[in-house]
């Protein structure tokens, strides 16, 4: 595993930190306000969470007046996305589901 | 941008004739029970929706069809982020054996800066959680 990779997968094997990253991936830009009301932990623990997310690159700041918003950068998880190998998972899959099928076939 | 482009190959060889995986590969009834919803039909030039589980829909354009030897149609899939955008061709080639038909399935056109494989990025989300979980376990 790469180290971007690796870097990537400890940043999001913490749930809260996935959740929080989630979020914000489904629901767009996001003040640290809203993320924490529906975080479950406190405020800090969540601005702690998005630092460790933006350090790995996979959110990012915009300042406004007071209020910071945070986005995510679905681009950073490219190293995680081998696409090759789901893509041949996938086929694999379907050849399974084709000769089931093709054993209920008449002839 | 680079014009570089990928494949996938995945061959099976299976115990039955080809006339009977054809039917497979090119029924809609029968291509919906093993692949997605579709409304394919075996014509050179025919335009089809394949629809997966996840609400993905693929556009599809039939570009080959030689009964019981060959068969292709592009596999795009249309997304608002550029990079998840895919324009592929997937060609299945039947191959009579001894015992069966050896079944091969190429996809190409993929990109390397391509981030999604089969469209959709709700699958492409559930695998990779699902790959997260694992490692998480194992930690």
């Amino acid at each position: 595993m790469s180290k971007a990779q690796d870097t990537l997968f400890r940043t999001l094997a913490d749930p809260t930190r996935r959740a929080i990253f989630e979020r914000l991936c489904r629901g767009g830009e996001q003040t640290v306000g809203a993320l924490t009301a529906r975080a479950g932990v406190s405020q800090p623990a969540v601005s702690k969470h998005l630092g460790v997310l933006k350090q790995a690159g996979l959110v990012r700041d915009r300042h406004e007046g007071r209020e910071t918003h945070y986005s995510a950068q679905v681009s950073a998880l490219a190293p995680l996305l081998d696409w090759t190998s789901q893509m041949t998972g996938f086929w694999q899959k379907r050849f399974d589901d084709l000769e089931d099928l093709l054993k209920r076939m008449d002839q | 941008m680079t014009t570089e482009t990928k494949s996938v190959v995945v061959e099976r060889e299976m115990p039955h004739p080809p006339e009977k995986l054809w039917r497979a590969l090119t029924q809609p009834h029968l291509i919906e029970e093993w692949l997605m919803k579709n409304d394919f039909a075996p014509t050179v030039g025919h335009r089809f929706k394949l629809r997966g589980e996840w609400g993905g829909v693929l556009d599809c354009e039939v570009l080959v069809v030689e009964p019981n030897k060959e068969l292709a149609y592009t596999w795009n899939h249309v997304h608002d982020d550029a990079a998840f955008n895919l324009q592929s061709t997937v060609t299945f080639t039947l191959t009579p054996t001894a015992a069966g038909t050896r079944l091969r399935m190429e996809q190409s056109g993929f990109r390397p800066d391509q981030r999604q494989a089969f469209g959709g990025a709700n699958a492409g989300w559930q695998q990779m959680f699902a790959k997260l979980e694992q490692v998480a376990a194992n930690a």
